[in-house]
Formats: C-alpha cells, structure tokens, sequence
C-alpha cells in the first residue's frame, strides 16, 4: 500500500523565498540556470568483481551502478533474447530518512522507471545475448546502488547505468559437447549489444518554475516532477510524472523539449568521460 | 504488422472493430458496496475494477499520522483471477509502483488538509485486467471518494493512448498494449485542466507526445462527463413513491 | 459588484463544477472552495444560493464534529477515568468520569463500567474539539446521559438537516403526526421513545428513511405527511 510520505526535508521558509525569488530571474542559489545540470564524474569498472560498473557523481549525489553477466535460461515468451533485469537499493548510507530493508516504492519506481526507457527503446540488442537458442542466454543483471542523496537520484542512477551497459565486456564463453557452457571471467570479448545510448532527463516545479536536475532542496520545495528517458537519436523512450502535485499542459509541452535537449548532452558528456 | 504478428489495424478500424479515438464500452456504478465511505465499479470494455473507499478515519497504526493533513492510503491490487495466467497475490513490483502513481494521481485533488491526523483510503481490485487497469482504477476511485463525500477540488478522469502499427489510437485494451509500440496513461483533473498522472511506456517523438496528449484530453472529456453523470444519477433515479 | 452565478439554487453539482465567478462569499467552506474570483464544488450536492452566498449542501458524507452539537454515542471501551465513545466521526470522543458524575470518582469503591459499559447509548453535547486530539462529550444538562429505552435509527449525518426541516418543520410534523419523541442529534442518530404503540414507532421510523432517500427532492414535507396519513390508515389506524 502506498502512504503519503511525511516531509523529509523541511526548507526554511526564509530560505525558500529566496529560492523562488531568484528563479523568477532564471537563477538558483547555486548560480546554475534553470536548464543546466550539475557537474558529472563517471569512474568507470570501480568494482572488479562486477562485469562492468561505474561511479557516478552528480553534484553531490552518488551512485554506485554494478552489471553482472550471468548465464541463464532465456524467459518461454522470448526463447532467442537475453535478459535484462534492473534493480535499485537505497541504501540506508544515503540519507537519514532511508531505513534499511527491501526497496520501497520510491526504490521500485526509480528501477522500473530507468527499465522501461533502456527496454521500450530497445537499447540493448537482446537477441545477441543468446549462447544456445532456446536454451541459454546472457542475463544481464543491473543493480543500482545509491549512497548518497543530493537529490535526482533517478537521473543519476540512469548515467550510471549508462555507463555501466557502455564498459561492461562480455565474458568468454564456450559451449562444450553435451550442452555445457563454460564461462572464463578472465578473457573478457567484447563490450554488450548496445543499439542506443537512453538516460533520463527529471525536471521538476517549484513555485511556477520548471527546472532540470533538482538538489535535495530544490526537490524539497517542489510537489511534482517528470522523469523522461529520452534516446540519443531524439526520441521519448519513457515519461513517469510523480509526486503529489500536478502540471499543466504547457508545463508538460516544455518539459518534453527541455528533457530532449538535455539528453542529448547528457549522452554526449557520458561518451566524452567514458573515452577519456 | 505489430510485434508477434498480430495484425492490430485494418484499414481504419482496430482488432476489435472500434475506429482509432473511440473508446471501449465504459460503464460505471457507485455506491455498489455497503460498508466503505464510497464505493465505484468502473468497466473499460472486459476491464472491470473495483475501488473502495474509507475515510476520513483513524488508521490502525499512529505512526503515518500528519499534523496538517490527512495521509491518503493507497493499495492496488489485481485479484489472482484477473489475469489470463493465475497472478500470484503477494503485491508486485507493479503494483507497488502503480499504488504509488496513483495515489499521486488523486493527492492534487483531495481536500486532504481539512482533516489533520487521519487516514483516507482508497483501496483498488483489478478483478478483471484487459489492459487499462490503472486508468480505469483512477476513474474508479474519483468516483469513490466523491461517493464518500470526501471534497475534492474536481474529479480525476483517466484514459490511456496507444501507438499499434504506428497509429495512435484511444483507450488501448490487452492485446494493442502487448503488441504495441507504446502504452501512454493520462489522467487529468478535467476543469481544472490539471494533469496529474503521466506515463509512457514505449517509444514516441516529439510530435507523436504531443498528439497522443490530445487523443488523451478528447477521451478524458468523455469519461469525465460520465463519472458526473453516474454521481447524479444516483439521486435523480430516486423515484418519489406515489 | 459583478458576479455570475453558473448554476441554479437547488441544483445537482459535482465535484469541479464551476459555480460562480466574481465576489460572492461562501456559506459551505467545507464543500466549496475558490480559486481566484472562480468558486468551485467540492463535493456532490445541492448548489444553496441565498443572495450574494453561494454554498454546496453535501448529499453524502461523514459527521464532522462541532462544539455544542447534540449527539448520541454508543460507548466502545472502558478506561479507568474515561469512556470512549462512537459518535460516528472522524475519530472517538472521550467522556470522563467527573463529567458523568458530576464529582471525582471513587477509584476503591466503583469502576466505570458500573455506569456506563460497552454497548451503553448515551446522549451528549460535543464540548471540545481539539485539531486532532481526541473529541470531548459532555452529559451535563437535563435529559443528557445514558439512554435507557427507544429505538436508535441510523442516517447519513448529511441528512439531518432534512429531518429537521426549515425551522424545525419536519421534526415538528413527524412528532405530532406520529405521536412519539423523537431525538435527532447532529451525528445522523434518532432517538425514538415513547410512542402510543409499535405501529406509530415503525411509521416514524419509516418516515425517516424516506426523508433521508428523497432528502434532494423539493416538496418533501407534504409528500413526508401524505405518507404518514397513508400507513395510519393502512394499518387502521384512525387519522387524527
């Protein structure tokens, strides 16, 4: 069952008028415009283990997105694609109102959310994940990890993910007579099956304002937003609306145009760290 | 051609016959439950929900209490029935998120300040699911929380659009949703002309969002519409006894 | 002063429907609400236009305590100083002890439930209602306290202004056609006791359903008179 949450960050009043007040201008106390997204650092394969990984700042959020590569039975609706399975935790590390236990829904939404964008937009070449039709293919498990709460966790996490799928290399695998298949984590081959780069784009309200990648405080004072995934060739792969506020059309018409825009650098600035 | 090659349009006309804006046989009925505050049965074509409604009440546990306002508690669920292959009971994933987005989707409407420190529930059953289930459970549950008395700043009507076979058409059931290129929920506050749940699963440019918004609004006018209808018919069909 | 009204006096609304535009002042806070100079309904009822007020009479709903309302309340628990009573509210009221016994009670010698126990009707006035604390009742005053006899009926508590009529009317007409004493409280209970016999008592009840189903239909308080005249006389009873 979903419950109204309780506030959990109250921002002084003194402080949100002058928030509100600035933005009139097109500003926001950090001095960033209402469209401009906050600094991005991508270390890339930061977890050995994992089979491809990155570490993503995004002004002061961070998230920590972990790709492992299994080999599994593919789902009897689709015997010749892999799988994608995303998953997000918020960890109790990142924020004093995050309690441990199994994702809630705020974790839930976050993971379907950046899911469905990567999914719908067919991002991932599934039907190159197979090593035996019909019987085995690649799992690609994505789990996002968020340890630190600066607000936009969603867009965050997506970068990462991106980043994540872009540096992951596939496993050597070999099928034996028999049907065995054998994995060697040593030899890595090549990286996945990437049709297309998707990242999210959140834009939120205050006050009458519309602005991209909210801090903790400016999430604090805005009731609603929209999280939109968005493709590198143009397209909406994705929109999730949520909090408990509302939009209008022209609201929603501008949010469409500034995600697109966005995500475009967005995608260009995560190729640009990635190859650096 | 959609995927799975399940020819979705021809010509004109959908898969089952309907033209790309027309809607589904919708029908609606309030009050249908003796104990909840409010009650409504919503049916998009063989969708069928079921929304209840308690409140303004004290919730069993303090703990979600806030001081300015009341909590709205939201649940959907789909009946193990509902779904062509039995749907295990133990709430989802989805329906953890789609009790979330609708929650979100009433919170703008309801006058929840003027009760402080209790809990107004909506509780959704999906009893049967042919696509559309979260549209029609926020139709649904506006219809029950006016049905309950509870004020609200308007109703929330809520309709979603589909792209099959490259076309935009209204109020997509199972089959358009599966085979489809997108799957675009909308729900609206209708005078107000607020919108308070947006989703799009699939792939759509620029122009199409913007098309399908329309689609959208011209199928929430109709359904909202209904829903004020069902709310005084209620009172109007009270014949005087001779 | 310039306004529009958009809807007629007595006339169905819906939640959003737009009522009146320009400087009116509202009479219902509660089930209607302004943005700008525009006044919307909040709830389902019937537009109430008097003048220059425009208010929504809500046609369902939930009873929403005030101070100095009469209301009749079934007792659910018993503590050591203090009852908690249902009076179909938002949340339970309270009824202490010193209250009930006009003096501190005796812990040694009596407990509570010697005068009030679980199950027990009582008739009281609402004397507080904290935001958000518990709601206080109070029994003092001649014929307040525990109910011994009479029937209770149940109606939305939206509708007790119907059963009490313009000015008193119907509860007036009620009394004296069907001859027993009614109590209506604020919190949608009826207390009937005293009536000549069990055919007076079920007109009486009856009557009171049909106001509460027909409660938006104008010219109620004929029709509610002309019914009563019928059942007396289809049970034998001699009109008069």
């Amino acid at each position: 069952m979903s419950v109204t949450p309780s506030s959990e960050y109250v921002v002084p009043k003194l402080k949100s008028e002058v928030m509100i007040s600035m933005l009139s201008k097109g500003l926001r106390i950090s001095g960033r415009r209402v469209d401009e997204f906050r600094p991005i650092s991508i270390v890339k394969d930061y977890i050995p283990n994992a089979d491809g990984s990155a570490f993503v700042k995004l002004g002061g959020t961070q998230v920590l997105v972990g790709v492992k590569l299994e080999v599994g039975s593919p789902f009897p609706d689709t015997p010749n694609e892999g799988n994608l399975m995303i998953n997000a935790e918020f960890v109790p590390t990142a924020s004093p109102v995050f309690e441990p236990g199994p994702p809630d829904e705020n974790a839930i939404e976050l993971a379907r959310v950046i899911d469905r964008g990567i999914r719908e937009a067919k991002a991932i070449n599934l039907s190159k994940l197979v090593i035996i039709p019909g019987r085995k293919v690649w799992n690609i498990w994505v789990d996002i990890y968020v340890l630190d709460h600066d607000g936009n966790l969603i867009d965050a996490s997506s970068i990462g993910t991106l980043a994540a799928l872009m540096t992951a290399k596939l496993p050597k695998v070999e099928v034996r007579e028999g049907g065995e298949v054998i994995i060697d984590k040593n030899v890595r081959t090549e990286p996945l099956p990437l049709n297309k780069a998707v990242v999210t784009v959140t834009v939120c309200k205050v006050g009458n304002y519309l602005i991209v990648d909210p801090d903790l405080e400016e999430s604090a004072l805005s009731d609603v937003k929209v999280t939109v995934a968005v493709s590198e060739d143009g397209l909406i792969t994705g929109i999730q609306k949520s909090g408990q506020g509302y939009l209008s059309e022209d609201d929603v018409l501008v949010i469409m145009n500034m995600a697109l825009t966005k995500g475009k650098e967005i995608i260009n600035t995560v190729k640009n760290l990635l190859t650096s | 051609m959609g995927k799975g090659g399940v020819k979705l349009i021809e010509g004109n006309l959908r898969h089952d016959g309907r033209k790309f804006d027309e809607l589904r046989s919708i029908s609606m009925t309030v009050g249908v439950l003796k104990n909840s505050n409010g009650s409504a049965i919503v049916e998009y074509g063989k969708t069928k929900v079921l929304a209840a409604v308690y409140g303004p009440r004290e919730p069993p546990s303090k703990y979600v209490l806030l001081p300015n306002r009341a909590v709205i508690r939201c649940r959907y669920h789909m009946a193990p029935f509902s779904t062509h292959e039995r749907k295990n009971p133990a709430p989802s994933r989805r329906e953890i998120e789609l009790s979330k987005v609708i929650r979100e989707a009433l919170e703008p409407v309801v006058m929840s300040e003027l009760y402080p420190r209790t809990s107004i529930d909506i509780f959704i059953e999906v009893i049967n699911a042919d696509g559309g289930t979260r549209t029609a459970s926020i139709t649904a549950a506006s219809l029950a929380l006016a049905d309950a008395g509870i004020p609200m700043r308007d109703l929330v009507a809520s309709v979603a659009v589909g792209k099959v076979d490259g076309v935009l058409v209204l109020d997509i059931d199972e089959v358009e949703d599966m085979y489809g290129e997108a799957d675009m929920p909308v729900a609206m506050a209708p005078t107000l002309r607020w919108i308070t749940m947006l989703q799009l699963n699939g792939v759509l440019t620029r122009d199409e969002f913007i098309q399908a918004l329309n689609l959208a609004k011209k199928g929430i006018e109709i359904i909202y519409n209904m829903q004020k209808e069902v709310l005084k018919k209620k009172y109007l069909s009270i014949k005087v006894e001779e | 002063m310039s306004s529009s009204l958009y809807v007629q006096n007595r006339e169905l609304v819906t939640p959003g429907q737009l009522l009146c535009e320009g400087k009116v002042s509202v009479s219902t806070p509660t089930t209607v609400y302004c943005i700008d100079t525009k006044c919307y309904s909040a709830v389902v009822g019937l537009a109430d236009i008097e003048g220059d007020k425009i208010g929504v009479i809500p046609l369902e709903g939930f009873y929403y305590p005030k101070v100095g309302d009469v209301v009749i309340g079934i007792v659910t628990s018993v503590g050591l100083t203090s009852w908690e009573v249902d009076i179909r509210a938002l949340h339970p009221a309270v009824l202490y002890a010193s209250d009930f016994l006009n003096r501190p009670l005796n812990p040694g010698r009596e407990t509570l439930s010697d005068y009030l126990d679980i199950g027990d009707v009582v008739l009281a006035k609402v004397e507080n209602v904290g935001r958000g604390r518990a709601i206080t009742l109070s029994v003092k005053g001649k014929g307040f306290g525990k109910v011994c006899k009479g029937s209770l009926v149940e109606i939305s508590s939206a509708k007790v202004p119907r059963v009490i009529g313009k000015k008193g009317s119907m509860l007036q007409l009620l009394t004296s056609e069907c001859k027993c004493e009614i109590i209506v409280a604020q919190n949608g209970r009826i207390l009937i006791d005293n009536c000549p016999n069990k055919d007076f008592e079920e007109i009486a009840i009856l009557a009171i359903k049909k106001i509460e189903r027909e409660a938006h239909i104008s010219g109620l308080t004929d029709r509610v008179k002309e019914f009563i005249i019928k059942e007396k006389v289809r049970r034998g009873l001699f009109v008069g």
